[in-house]
């Protein structure tokens, strides 16, 4: 077997995520045939390499490396919390999969529950202004404890539930902040507060990634204590690791930001032009 | 399903915290005992072969510099403060260089720290499934002029209950007295 194949396989696999993936991949190409989801190719571009990001995060050799290398476990998170979940909702996908999925699916089980006042609620508290932002960069901080981490890294079971966080905490921020809708039209923050947050939400995120990378100590010793993926010095893994945290992370805070300033430019046009 | 899961993971774990001992507790956290394995003597060692044994698992091989022999030293030291209750312990140490550790080999090296070291040995893909298991790692390095080469792998030490459960971590850092004083609390237990 073609060591590019070996490497795509999974490594631990995951019924759960491939039924996600390939239904959400599914009904988003049905959705698109039906007419929803826009013209042009840039929209399901961006959805489909977040999917396949998510699954290259998760799914293959990718993620042996993370459990046993402190910085491509750094560059495990950046992709499943930054770069999938923002590709994902810059594709704006919710219109397409919703008319994609089963009739019935949709209109017996998933629209109650959408509409149920437990699930309204709940979805309101977590994009909450204050709430989103703090669970947002207060994940990365909890995984990033060094106890709270070694066992994470010991524990298979809570593996998997550190990235899952990761990756429906980034999916609900991004929905969030990149929803191209102002305050009136319907959105849960105004477009001009979500740049404020975004750029708020990257100095946590800086001081972090500038303590992991310049402590002179081994603050992560599960990787050394169960074994390094390659012999590389523990310092200069959590090093690179803290750069991860600090540099990528912020900058797609900013192109984040610079996303929300076009909606913004948009809503305004869209405002003037119904005036 | 995997919400009641992590919740009951993250009470374990708050209670993992204490719990009065020296070593990292890993109780419900890792897997139990599961070897599958060849030793000198036969050539398919089982988990249930060492029920009613404190165990410890450890990776590592015979051309190793520095870890394995400063670690085997210090669980021999361990063994031998706890008398007698030391001597109803297995310590497994697992070749993670199959290619150069046969298991004569290993057992010679193992025996050298006490009669209850025991060598095990697998093939590769054995190997590999087994440190998944217990989420441990190893790679070699490139060989020199004289095919000489190092192997990176972990260095804990898993401690198993009589009943196959894992239980304790040791770490690099931990004393020989303070593994003597946890193994004899967990050989009291059964």
């Amino acid at each position: 077997m073609a060591s590019w194949i070996a490497f795509l396989l999974p490594w631990e696999f995951s019924p759960l995520l491939w039924a996600l993936l390939a239904g959400a991949g599914f009904a988003y190409a049905r959705g698109r045939r039906a007419g929803a989801g826009g013209a042009g190719r840039a929209r399901p571009t961006a959805f489909y390499a977040g999917l396949a990001l998510v699954y290259f995060a998760m799914q293959t050799r990718f993620d042996y490396l993370s459990q046993h290398m402190f910085y491509i476990h750094r560059l495990q998170h950046l992709l499943l919390h930054h770069a999938a979940p923002f590709l994902i909702a810059l594709s704006r996908p919710q219109e397409a999969i919703a008319r994609g999925l089963p009739q019935r699916l949709r209109e017996r089980y998933l629209a109650p529950a959408w509409r149920s006042p437990a699930v309204r609620c709940a979805y309101r508290l977590l994009q909450n202004w204050l709430v989103a932002p703090v669970l947002f960069v207060g994940l990365i901080a909890l995984w990033l404890d060094p106890q709270i981490h070694f066992y994470a890294m010991l524990s298979a079971p809570l593996y998997l539930v550190m990235n899952w966080s990761m990756l429906l905490d980034g999916l609900l921020f991004w929905v969030l902040m990149l929803d191209p809708r102002s305050r009136r039209e319907g959105a849960l923050i105004g477009l001009g507060p979500r740049i404020g947050l975004l750029l708020v939400a990257t100095l946590p995120q800086i001081a972090i990634g500038a303590h992991i990378a310049l402590s002179p100590s081994d603050l992560f010793n599960v990787y050394g204590i169960c074994g390094r993926a390659w012999d590389i010095p523990p310092l200069e893994d959590q090093q690179l690791g803290g750069l991860i945290t600090w540099i990528p992370a912020a900058m797609m805070h900013v192109v984040g930001a610079l996303v929300v300033i076009g909606n913004w430019m948009r809503a305004d046009a869209r405002a003037a032009r119904a005036a | 399903m995997r919400l009641r899961r992590a919740l009951v993971l993250l009470a374990l774990l708050a209670a993992s915290c204490g719990g009065g001992w020296h070593a990292k507790n890993i109780r419900g956290l890792v897997p139990s005992l599961e070897l599958g394995l060849a030793s000198v003597q036969r050539p398919e060692v089982h988990a249930a072969d060492f029920r009613g044994h404190v165990v410890l698992l450890f990776f590592g091989y015979t051309h190793c510099p520095d870890v394995c022999p400063t670690t085997l030293a210090k669980l021999q030291q361990a063994l031998g403060d706890m008398g007698e209750a030391g001597r109803g312990v297995r310590v497994l140490f697992v070749t993670v260089d199959p290619a150069r550790d046969s298991v004569e080999l290993l057992q010679r090296y193992a025996s050298a720290f006490g009669p209850q070291f025991i060598g095990l040995r697998a093939d590769d893909a054995r190997l590999q499934e087994l440190c998944k298991r217990y989420r441990v790692t190893y790679s070699r390095d490139k060989p020199d002029a004289h095919g000489d080469y190092a192997v990176t792998h972990s260095s804990a030490v898993f401690a198993f209950d009589g009943e196959g459960r894992a239980r304790l971590l040791f770490l690099p850092s931990s004393t020989a007295g303070d593994i003597a004083a946890d193994l004899r609390r967990l050989a009291g237990e059964s």
